[in-house]
């Protein structure tokens, strides 16, 4: 029986020929990746050290990313000073891949990270965020892990006991239906497998509609196959996956392609052909509540977001650029576009979408997570409905228990602000 | 033994255990507060009265889905309750047995607010409605963090014996 990418990658990060699902290994770290909550991570990392006269140093900081973007700039003194603390933890151990609040270098941590270059293929990969997932756009073994295991990574600079996960193949085939795309395959797929259906295993991404897929798609998948409960998505990395670190990472050294074995062992095999998907929604209060975008278009909506890791990249600005240019946001409804990064920000500054945005009446703020999390900015009152490009909409995701959060892409998005309804986009947008 | 005092269904998220909005809070000692936050009665009662070491909280499948925030397992410990769930989301299961948070998986469990469990070794005992249900074991590589004391101690011993070596 051959291996799937996963385990590829686990061999090699274990100095093993073979691994196979179910063993329990403890792999080498390429890349360790927090945001804010290195807060918690240097508290416990310092306890380790505790009594042990040893100094608590790092096991390699050029292999530790910190960015700054859930709360960025700091909303409280307590953000304000844990993100002090971290400053000047990074210039003593000599971190370098720090991306701090400045719009040279900042924005979302599952942005940054592909597009500065620190994600190759083949790496293993851990954040302190679920959504580390993403990451496995570019054929990396890229998952989330709790703010104590990092304290624990950063020490040892290996994962302990990681049980190889068994790995669900989801082959795609077929062309998009109009105003359909990445963000609509991935809710089609969460609605079919339930929000614990890839619970402790792998979805790996194959098909014609993959291959011809941008990597700016690719990540939306893998971002949301924790929506499933998967331990990480993956794409095998390919062409599509070399453009990218070359022309947008400016990566120059060698790139490691890992493709999984004919036979690989699948625990189980999900066959799609995108003519069967519309437009989708994820209804409150599970991302798994998934319809047709045409089967709940008489709910009003006070407040749409555009943005977060999932959708805020320059495609997805660009879609509701085109759809608002020359129009208006509904009167009593309230649009919010977080941009994925600074870099994005500028280039659609470039392309003029930032002011079609404005124009039609949209609030576009600073690059970061924003309302995503509901701590910082973009709170709902109570009773109100909110339709986001985000990834999640559990009960009180936006900050207010009171209120709702519907999860769609961002064509239905900048259609519905339109209208102030949930809308199915109209013919010819895309 | 002890009482049941939280029941809750399926696909209990980390917001529902500990909403985002206080994440800026972060160590142990005061994540406790904010326990189910807006399960308003389940909190106030956490804080006023608290409960007897022991205590069960049990719910259906996919218990602790969602982010990876450390604090929606430190909250529960703060209160020495024990999770029971017909499943685990996985950095939730990783999380509390790195902190030493209690996760029984059992997978057949039925049980309402106020009854009483009791662990017997593989088995969990409903007392009041005298059944029983199988419970889970734990992975040896998960068992070694629980019997080191929580993943601060067993990553100190694994780098003193690395400094050693
Ligand atoms: S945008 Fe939202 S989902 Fe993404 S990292 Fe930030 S808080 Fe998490």
């Amino acid at each position: 029986m051959g291996m799937t990418v996963v385990e590829k990658i686990l061999a090699r990060a274990t100095g093993q020929e073979k691994v196979k699902a179910g063993d329990v290994l403890e792999p080498k770290v390429d890349l360790a990746m927090s945001h804010e909550n290195a807060a918690l991570v240097i508290n416990q990392f310092k306890e380790i050290y505790k009594g042990t006269n040893l100094k608590a140093n790092v096991w390699d900081p050029s292999k530790i990313a910190i960015i700054f973007d859930h709360r960025v700039p700091a909303e409280s003194a307590k953000t304000a000073t844990n993100q002090k603390k971290i400053r000047e933890f990074v210039a003593e151990q000599g971190i370098d891949k720090f991306h701090d609040i400045r719009a040279d270098e900042g924005g979302i941590c599952h942005q940054v990270l592909p597009e500065s270059g620190y994600v190759r293929p083949g790496a293993v990969i851990v954040g302190t965020d679920s959504h580390t997932t993403t990451h496995g756009a570019m054929g990396a073994f890229s998952f989330g892990i709790g703010a104590t295991e990092m304290a624990s990574v950063w020490t040892l600079g290996t994962v302990l006991n990681v049980e190889v996960p068994k790995t669900i193949k989801v082959i795609v085939n077929g062309k998009f239906n109009e105003n359909v795309g990445p963000k609509d395959l991935i809710l089609y797929i969460i609605g079919k497998l339930t929000a614990q259906g890839a619970n402790f295993k792998v979805i790996e991404f194959h098909g014609e509609t993959i291959k011809n897929m941008s990597l700016s798609g690719r990540l939306v998948l893998c971002n949301m196959s924790v929506e499933a409960g998967a331990t990480s998505g993956i794409v095998p990395a390919d062409k599509e996956t070399e453009r990218y670190l070359r022309e947008v990472a400016g990566v120059t050294d060698e790139i490691n392609f890992v493709a999984p074995d004919e036979d690989a062992d699948y625990v189980q095999v999900m066959e799609i052909n995108t003519a069967v998907i519309q437009p989708q929604v994820a209804c409150p209060n599970t991302v798994d509540n998934v319809k047709q975008v045409s089967t709940v278009t008489d709910k009003k909506i006070n407040q749409i977001v555009i943005g977060s890791c999932t959708n805020g990249r320059l495609d997805d600005l660009k879609t509701a650029a085109d759809i608002l240019r020359d129009k208006k946001i509904s009167k009593g409804v309230r649009m919010l576009v977080f941009p994925a990064s600074w870099r994005i920000y500028k280039e659609a500054l470039n392309e003029g979408y930032v002011s079609d945005l404005i124009n039609a009446g949209a609030v576009v703020m600073n690059p970061g997570c924003g309302c995503c999390l509901g701590v910082h900015q973009g709170a709902l009152g109570d009773g109100e409905v909110s339709l986001s490009t985000t990834n999640r909409n559990f009960k009180g995701r936006m900050g207010n228990p009171n209120a709702e959060v519907y999860l769609c892409s961002p064509a239905v998005a900048a259609s519905s602000a339109i209208t102030g309804y949930i809308t199915v986009p109209e013919k010819g947008n895309n | 033994m002890g009482k049941v005092v939280l029941k809750l269904g399926n696909d209990i998220s980390t917001d529902a255990i500990y909403p985002g909005r206080f994440m800026a809070t972060v160590l142990p000692t005061e994540t406790p507060q904010y326990c189910f936050a807006d399960y308003t009665g389940f909190n106030t009662k956490a804080r006023t009265e608290g409960f007897p070491p022991g205590s069960f909280i049990v719910a259906d499948d996919n218990f602790g889905c969602g982010s990876s925030r450390e604090q929606a397992a430190s909250t529960i410990k703060g209160y020495e309750l024990k999770v029971v769930a017909k499943g685990f989301a996985r950095i939730f299961l990783q999380n509390a047995i790195n902190l030493g948070l209690h996760c029984i998986e059992c997978p057949k469990i039925e049980a309402s607010e106020g009854d009483e469990l009791e662990l017997k070794g593989t088995k969990l005992l409903n007392k009041t409605t005298g059944k029983e249900f199988d419970v889970l074991p734990m992975p040896a590589a998960r068992q070694a963090i629980i019997d080191a004391d929580g993943l601060i101690a067993y990553t100190r011993k694994r780098l003193l014996e690395k400094q050693k070596a």
